[in-house]
């Protein structure tokens, strides 16, 4: 497929003797939002590890589609570091926020455009242009992007010092500071009441219109995967059980008997 | 005409920044104190002292970098400090042999000294690169482990002497050039650290994994934090070596590195200004105990001996971690040592 953004191909991943994922296969097309659904231990978030770098598959492979010096490349990103991956355009939310808690709402957006950042340790030192130009263009994206989340008034407010929702926003906004082409949502409904749901459905649909963007995400929310999900997968004990539709998956029984239990 | 108002102008206005104001502070300072032991209002042990806690400053700020902003929890830094003192030493007195007076001498030590830092990042980049995988008591272990390993083979080389040391350096560290070089490196290391590289070390404190996954290379940069670190104890061995004109390698042992920690964290982790405030406070409070507990010696019936500082020392170290966690300062830092740009109630009055 041409236009495939994301491909996980034949992946599987063992913790020692425990197989975490087994044979997982994906072809994610560009300009979609996809669902990983399945109960706890299923071996999502060990997905996302995967696709990210934060694990090294045992077996398989994964590519990724991004721009390089204007040319579109399926790059093989699967023994790629983390910090690399991202640069290629893959951001990430996590299940229990990782924000930055004793650093300004600035500085945890600043920080994700750091490997952007072309001058060094010596230009910081003597402050010169270079330094100044790159500083304020930096910060001014950064403000930019708080304002659309709406966390401008915040700027310089610690992040500890957020509500919960507004550390929501934040992370999201830091993984928007990366210019991700692919971004990955672990559970982002998480701990929210059906009225912040709603919003962040909104939010997410707004988000990949604005920014362009493919997104892959992680949920419990049955309400939420099926409300803003083009296709869903469901996985359990590491194997992918059911694929399709939100109609086509919330109607398999495989699906209802993983989530419910075997009818007796 | 216009061309020298414009001139004027700019003078006026660098001094009424912040890094204006902190030039204007130093040379308050130095007005100060320079003819007061000029004329022997102060006398030299006093100006001893002085310098002293200032090369502290040095000290403890580097150290801050690396256990405070990136989080890295290093006790061997003494061990730097002692790969730039003996550097700069076996340079100016046992190589160059330069005399301790003139302008060539004074530039041979300044070459010295820079060569000594250089030694000593160049010391931390290689004990970084294998180490820094590690993480908490592991890294302190490990760290503490090649501080003594440095000392240990210092030790063992006769060219330096030895145990015995490096007697009769020259005395170039005068208050003056002690003074210019502690603004300068604190002023070069608060530059790094308000810079996106500072921000990323930061970042790797807070959350070494988010940091990872926001694109921040933390390897890279954790070595960085400690080879920047390691570059500043070398400098501030460098000119301890030429203040107190001997050196040998118990000067260097973990205990000295636990002054310089314990500095760290009465002062507040994370905080330039802390490690100022407490490496001046905490040298001054220990010669003045010097004093005062010989005096106390003559009043109370059991005898009280300066060796107690030891123990008010510790007793101040237990204070600070359960009344005050944050040390003296915790984040924050005086205004001058903040650039405008990074204050957020700088930029509304301007």
């Amino acid at each position: 497929m041409p236009n495939t953004a994301l491909k996980v191909d034949h992946v599987t991943h063992y913790f020692g003797g425990l197989r975490a994922v087994h044979n997982f296969h994906m072809e994610l097309p560009q300009g979609v939002i996809w669902g990983l659904i399945g109960p706890n231990g299923a071996g999502k978030t060990t997905i996302f590890n995967l696709i990210t770098g934060v694990y090294t598959p045992t077996e398989g492979k994964i590519y990724f589609r991004h721009n390089k010096h204007g040319n579109e490349v399926t790059e093989d990103i699967t023994r790629y570091k983390p910090h690399t991956i991202v640069s290629k355009g893959i951001a990430r939310t996590f299940q229990n926020l990782r924000v930055f808690n004793n650093l300004t709402v600035l500085d945890n957006i600043r920080i994700a455009g750091h490997f952007r950042i072309q001058y060094g340790l010596y230009d910081s030192v003597v402050r010169n242009r270079k330094f100044k130009e790159e500083e304020i263009k930096l910060r001014e994206e950064a403000m930019k992007l708080l304002e659309m989340f709406n966390l401008h008034s915040r700027a310089y407010t610690l992040a500890k010092g957020l509500p919960y929702g507004e550390l929501r926003r934040l992370e999201i906004a830091r993984a928007l500071a990366t210019h991700p082409l692919l971004l990955l949502l672990d559970e982002p409904a998480a701990g929210m009441n059906p009225k912040e749901t709603e919003e962040l459905m909104d939010m997410i649909r707004w988000i990949k219109k604005e920014f362009n963007l493919t997104i892959f995400l992680i949920e419990h929310h049955m309400k939420f995967v099926m409300g803003i999900c083009e296709r869903i997968k469901v996985m359990d004990f590491g194997e992918t059980i059911a694929e399709g539709t939100p109609e086509e998956v919330s109607n398999n029984p495989k699906v209802i008997e993983a989530y419910l239990g075997r009818k007796k | 005409m216009s061309g020298k108002n414009s001139i004027m102008q700019n003078i006026v206005r660098f001094l009424k920044s912040r890094n204006g104001k902190i030039l204007i502070g130093t040379f308050i300072f130095w007005l100060i104190l320079y003819p007061l032991n000029k004329f022997n209002v102060m006398n030299n042990y006093w100006m001893h002292v002085v310098n002293v806690s200032l090369i502290f400053v040095i000290l403890t700020v580097s150290l801050n970098l690396i256990n405070g902003f990136t989080g890295q929890f290093s006790i061997g830094h003494m061990g730097f400090a002692a790969v730039g003192a003996y550097t700069a030493a076996t340079l100016t007195t046992l190589v160059w042999k330069v005399p301790s007076h003139g302008i060539v001498a004074y530039t041979a030590f300044i070459g010295a000294l820079l060569l000594g830092g250089i030694a000593a990042a160049f010391i931390g980049f290689l004990i970084g690169l294998p180490t820094l995988r590690l993480r908490g008591d592991y890294l302190a272990i490990v760290t503490l482990a090649f501080g003594e390993i440095i000392r240990v083979i210092i030790n063992s080389i006769d060219f330096v002497g030895g145990p015995r040391g490096i007697p009769g350096i020259p005395r170039f560290s005068t208050f003056t050039v002690v003074v210019v070089v502690t603004v300068l490196s604190v002023i070069i290391m608060k530059n790094v650290i308000y810079s996106s590289i500072g921000r990323a070390l930061l970042s790797i404190r807070e959350d070494e994994v988010a940091s990872e996954l926001v694109g921040v290379d933390t390897t890279r940069y954790k070595v960085l934090g400690f080879t920047v670190g390691a570059f500043f104890a070398g400098i501030g061995g460098g000119l301890l070596a030429h203040l107190v004109q001997y050196i040998n390698p118990l000067q260097f042992g973990f205990m000295a590195t636990i002054y310089v920690l314990i500095m760290v964290y009465i002062g507040g982790v994370g905080s330039i200004s802390g490690s100022i405030v407490a490496a001046i406070g905490l040298t001054f409070l220990s010669e003045g105990l010097r004093f005062g507990l010989d005096k106390l010696n003559s009043v109370t019936p059991f005898p009280v001996g300066p060796e107690w500082r030891m123990v008010i020392y510790s007793v101040l170290l237990v204070a600070t971690m359960l009344y005050k966690t944050n040390g003296l300062m915790g984040d924050r830092e005086f205004e001058v040592l903040i650039p405008e740009e990074e204050d957020e109630n700088a930029k509304h009055s301007a």
